[in-house]
């Protein structure tokens, strides 16, 4: 024992003059740090309702309960994520994995109640103090739980591409398929936007697991064109799917196009093993596009004997007359088509009903008939000198092509129009090496057509003249040739709300000579199989269908469905038209299994 | 040197009970007699952090003979972790050691980064660096606490564990919370470093310094702390192997044993410190090693604020983690914790769940074997100070 042991400790009395660490709550508050995991908040306006906050969460601390205010919203679930702080444990993975990044958390923590019930709440939804915190945890810039980018595609370069028919989009490879298809988060959102309600993120699992049977089968449940749909699907889905909003979205349509890739069309009975007991009804489809193809397939896997009239020589409708080769190679569609004629589907070709069949026959020999013709008829510009030689339409030309014909455009083209045809049109020229220039009344931006598609079409050297109005073609000098009067336009905002209108500026007139200008600005139904009388009866408004419930026409044996009856006109909602008016034509047919026990 | 209690630096146990490798068991005693008293210490133990319990056998104030008793703390945290993904594990491992739960994010982190091949960014090697040194200046702090506190020390206790709630400030700042941090997670870590945080870590890493000389001066330089842990639970030289002792235990009986320095992980091999080293093996010696570990953590954390690069990726490119499945693949990582090795066995079947983690932590062996071998007669009242000495925390011997 020593002196200085002894004396030593007597140093505690120094601190006896020094500053308290406590601080004494509740007189003095003492917040979280600036980045502390306190309560959550949500914002419910910018949430999807994705569930990903659901699914990470090891606790099951957050059920995913419906919100009145964000229910039917496009592209949300309508559910929210609710709270329960029993059995949290305030790790923040719901707030890393928020593809929406609408969650987060407050720097507060304290919550005082007697009663041990209330500690659940649905964040952004019930009033809490900490809503507005500005503070507390956010997933930081740089940090994630899954990849934001798409595994990118492969394409045939623009100069390679603009030369030939080749299909420009190359597909993933399986590996390169398994890294995209890992980035979906499963939430179900692209299940409820899709038309035909595709089982998108079980078939994207099945990628994952290298099971494309399996995938194959899911797709066929809803959809008998998985191949075409791989290819040229205006994919809503992807349009909504959360993993876009922060980065891209999953590259559904792609991974759609590899699971019928890897599978040989010789397996297709194998694995989709459609058996058919024959239930002895006959049951007439009018047009052999997606539309009709797909009731038949349907319809015939119920046991109906199914008989599609096609006016044209091959079946596919717009599919193949409309959508160049390119884009969807003819084979790719035989696929689909051939697995559903194979099923004893009977297509008549060349057959036009009102020509060869009147439309009152059919009605008399079937138990019931399904109308899908679709939108057929060029829509006309309305301006003088449309019925110029040199005047041709979209859907002409792609049909011409796609029958092997040459379109005859010569070496400068003026395409007019902003929707897929007319991109179509112009990248169909660009292949016969003419020089194309589109014309559109409105604003790039404002353009109807895949973005994609505007992009490839400038990619391969088409020209886009915006907010440019035709207003008259005149004969040009040679007979070989004809010109255009178009004018610039200004956009104008619509007092209504509407979208900006634009307005032709008559001092800014130019003409332009071309060897022939396509117009492509949209296009009506051919109706004319059907009588005046029946027109009344189905209450056919500018050309238009409004079928009622499961596709039922005002008449009793007939159903409708495809570009004629619905609004969006696109491959995939005359899909799911036609696979609902199987179902209806089976309850119309077959009431009593229908029946409720 | 002759201390009080009849012990001599030299001749540690007065009892005459031989420490050396003698694995005879004890006479069985006579309880019938009344010559002994059996005790039960414990579950709330003032040695250990958590719940242990000690049965003693007492001849007088003697342990004769001392067995140790655990499962307070039990809940299953290797069987929970079968059955959670990959990304949720890393929310569970740090509750198996409560007052150092970033050892275990590290090693549950890197298990799952070696077997699945993912490299992370050398931002994030610093930030774990840093996050760990910081993790050990908390748990000593709060050990010092405890060790002045087991022997009547209690102002030591109170500054210490105030001072630690300073650091705990920065972890909050840090990461977002202050015990249960969930920084590390696998591919890197969660955040840079926050705004204005240098500034206030060196601040913080300044008032340290300060306190552990003043707590040098108070606590070390005392009659009453000397005379009760000079000579107390001397572990010698040959039982250090058998009975796997590891880290400052180690470190004490002159063993240079140190991973961050025998295999250098993370950006150890970026940074200057020696192993410290003790010679007398005793609690004393012990505690002052731990001391001056500290002082080395509060350079190892000044040296990471002046080295690690301030931007730049801290994660590596993540696959989806909400359906990540891990190659199959086994691995035993290893990190020095602030008592020593502290250890992952993890074994993976290419599925979306892990098939089994073992965790080892040094309080398995110190907190039992060692415990029961060095209670023996050694005084009642000197259990605590003992126990402390060896640093040892339930929950993880449990898991």
């Amino acid at each position: 024992m020593n002196l200085k042991d002894l004396l030593s400790p007597f140093f505690v009395w120094q601190r006896a003059f020094e500053k308290p660490y406590t601080s004494i709550r509740p007189t003095i508050d003492r917040p979280g740090a600036p980045a502390y995991r306190g309560f959550h908040i949500n914002i419910a306006d910018t949430c999807v309702g994705c569930g990903s906050c659901h699914e990470i969460c090891q606790n099951h601390a957050i059920d995913m309960v419906a919100v009145e205010e964000y229910l039917g919203r496009e592209g949300d679930s309508g559910l929210r994520p609710r709270f329960d702080y029993g059995r949290c444990c305030w790790c923040g993975l719901c707030v890393d994995i928020c593809t929406a990044a609408s969650l987060r958390m407050s720097n507060e923590y304290a919550w005082i109640s007697e009663d041990p019930t209330v500690f659940h709440f649905t964040a952004g939804v019930d009033d809490k103090p900490w809503q507005d915190n500005e503070n507390g945890y956010r997933r930081a810039e740089g940090y994630h739980l899954y990849p934001p980018k798409r595994i990118e595609m492969e394409m045939l370069p623009a100069n390679e591409s603009v030369s030939s028919f080749e299909e420009v989009v190359k597909g993933y490879s399986e590996e390169q398929a398994k890294k995209e298809a890992d980035r979906c988060v499963e939430c179900g959102i692209c299940v409820a936007t899709c038309p035909a309600h595709m089982d998108v993120p079980d078939y994207i699992h099945s990628i994952r697991d290298g099971n494309y049977e399996k995938g194959l089968q899911l797709m066929y449940r809803t959809n008998p064109f998985p191949a075409t749909c791989g290819r040229i699907c205006t994919r809503r889905c992807e349009s909504v799917c959360p993993v876009g909003i922060l980065g891209e979205p999953v590259a559904i349509r792609w991974l759609k196009r590899l699971i019928v890739d890897q599978v040989d069309a010789s397996d297709y009975q194998r694995i989709l093993a459609d058996t058919i007991t024959e239930n002895g009804k006959k049951i007439a489809v009018i047009g052999a596009g997606p539309g009709g193809m797909s009731a038949a397939y349907y319809l015939r896997k119920k046991g109906y004997a199914v008989t599609v009239f096609e006016a044209q020589e091959s079946a596919g409708g717009m599919l193949r007359y409309g959508v160049p080769s390119y884009r969807l190679p003819d084979n790719d569609l035989d696929k689909d088509i051939d697995y559903i004629v194979s099923l004893g589907v009977e297509i008549k070709y060349n057959t036009a009903i009102g020509k060869d069949i009147k439309f009152e026959q059919l009605l008399e020999n079937y138990d019931a008939v399904f109308m899908s013709t679709g939108l057929s008829v060029p829509s006309s510009m309305r301006i003088h000198g449309e019925d110029h030689p040199r005047v041709l339409s979209g859907l002409q030309v792609l049909a011409d092509v796609a029958n092997g014909r040459d379109p005859g455009i010569g070496k400068k083209v003026a395409v007019i129009g902003g929707g897929n045809v007319a991109m179509d049109a112009a990248r169909v020229s660009r292949r016969f090496d003419a020089e194309v220039t589109i014309l559109y009344r409105r604003r790039i931006s404002e353009m109807p057509a895949d973005e994609e598609e505007i992009h490839e079409s400038q990619e391969e050297g088409c020209r886009i003249v915006q907010q440019a109005i035709p207003v008259e073609i005149v004969s040009a000098d040679s007979e070989q040739q004809v010109a255009i009067r178009w004018g610039e336009a200004e956009m104008v905002d619509d007092p209504k709300g509407g979208r900006p209108r634009p307005v032709l500026q008559e001092d800014r007139m130019h003409t332009d000579t071309y060897d022939s200008i396509i117009s492509a600005i949209g296009q009506g139904s051919n109706l004319d199989y059907i009588s005046k009388e029946m027109h009344e009866e189905f209450a056919i408004e500018w050309g238009k269908f409004t079928p009622g419930e499961y596709q039922h026409t005002t008449l009793e044996k007939v159903f409708v469905g495809g570009d004629f009856a619905n609004s969006t006109a696109d491959a995939i909602s005359a899909i799911e038209d036609g696979h609902h008016a199987a179902r209806g034509i089976d309850r119309y047919l077959n009431p009593a299994a229908y029946e409720e026990k | 040197m002759k201390l009080p209690f009849g012990r001599t630096t030299s001749s540690p146990i007065s009892t005459g009970h031989s420490a050396s490798l003698d694995f005879a068991q004890p006479e069985p005693v006579d309880l019938a007699s009344g010559k002994y008293v059996k005790l039960w210490q414990g579950p709330q133990h003032p040695g250990i952090t958590g719940n242990m319990s000690l049965e003693l056998t007492l001849d007088g104030d003697t342990i004769i003979d001392c067995k140790t008793h655990v499962g307070y703390l039990h809940r299953g945290f290797e069987k929970l972790m079968e059955r959670r993904s990959f990304i949720q594990n890393f929310t569970v491992v740090c509750r198996i050691a409560v007052p150092e739960p970033t050892f275990n994010e590290y090693l549950y982190s890197h298990a799952v980064e070696e077997i699945s091949g993912i490299e992370i960014p050398e931002r994030a090697t610093w930030l774990r660096t840093m996050n760990l040194e910081m993790m050990r200046l908390a748990s000593f702090l709060m050990w010092i606490g405890g060790q002045g506190g087991a022997f009547g020390q209690y102002t030591v206790a109170n500054w210490t564990l105030a001072y630690r709630d300073y650091v705990l400030d920065l972890f909050e700042e840090m990461t977002g919370a202050r015990i249960y941090h969930m920084y590390i997670v696998p591919g890197g870590v969660r955040a840079g470093l926050p705004d204005g945080f240098e500034g206030r870590a060196r601040e913080i890493m300044d008032g340290a310094e300060k306190l552990l000389d003043q707590i040098e001066r108070v606590m070390f330089n005392n009659t009453v702390f000397k005379a009760r842990s000079k000579g107390l639970a001397i572990i010698p030289p040959e039982m250090i192997d058998p009975y796997g002792i590891v880290g400052p235990n180690a470190r004490a009986c002159g063993v240079k044993r140190d991973l961050r320095k025998d295999e250098p992980y993370l950006a150890y091999d970026q940074l200057d410190f020696d192993i410290v080293t003790g010679t007398d093996s005793d609690a004393y010696e012990r505690a002052y090693l731990r001391l001056q570990e500290t002082r080395q953590c509060i350079s190892l954390i000044r040296q990471c604020l002046d080295r690690m690069p301030m931007d730049g990726a801290f994660q590596a490119d993540m696959p989806n983690v909400l359906h990540w499945k891990v190659p199959a693949g086994e691995t035993y990582v290893k990190a020095e914790c602030t008592r020593g090795e502290y250890g992952y066995y993890m074994v993976t079947d290419g599925s979306e769940l892990v098939r089994r983690v073992h965790v080892r932590g040094p309080s398995y062996t110190h907190a039992i074997a060692v415990m029961e071998r060095l209670a023996v007669g050694n005084n009642i009242a000197d259990i605590a100070g003992m126990m402390v000495s060896l640093h040892t925390y339930p929950p993880e011997i449990e898991r």
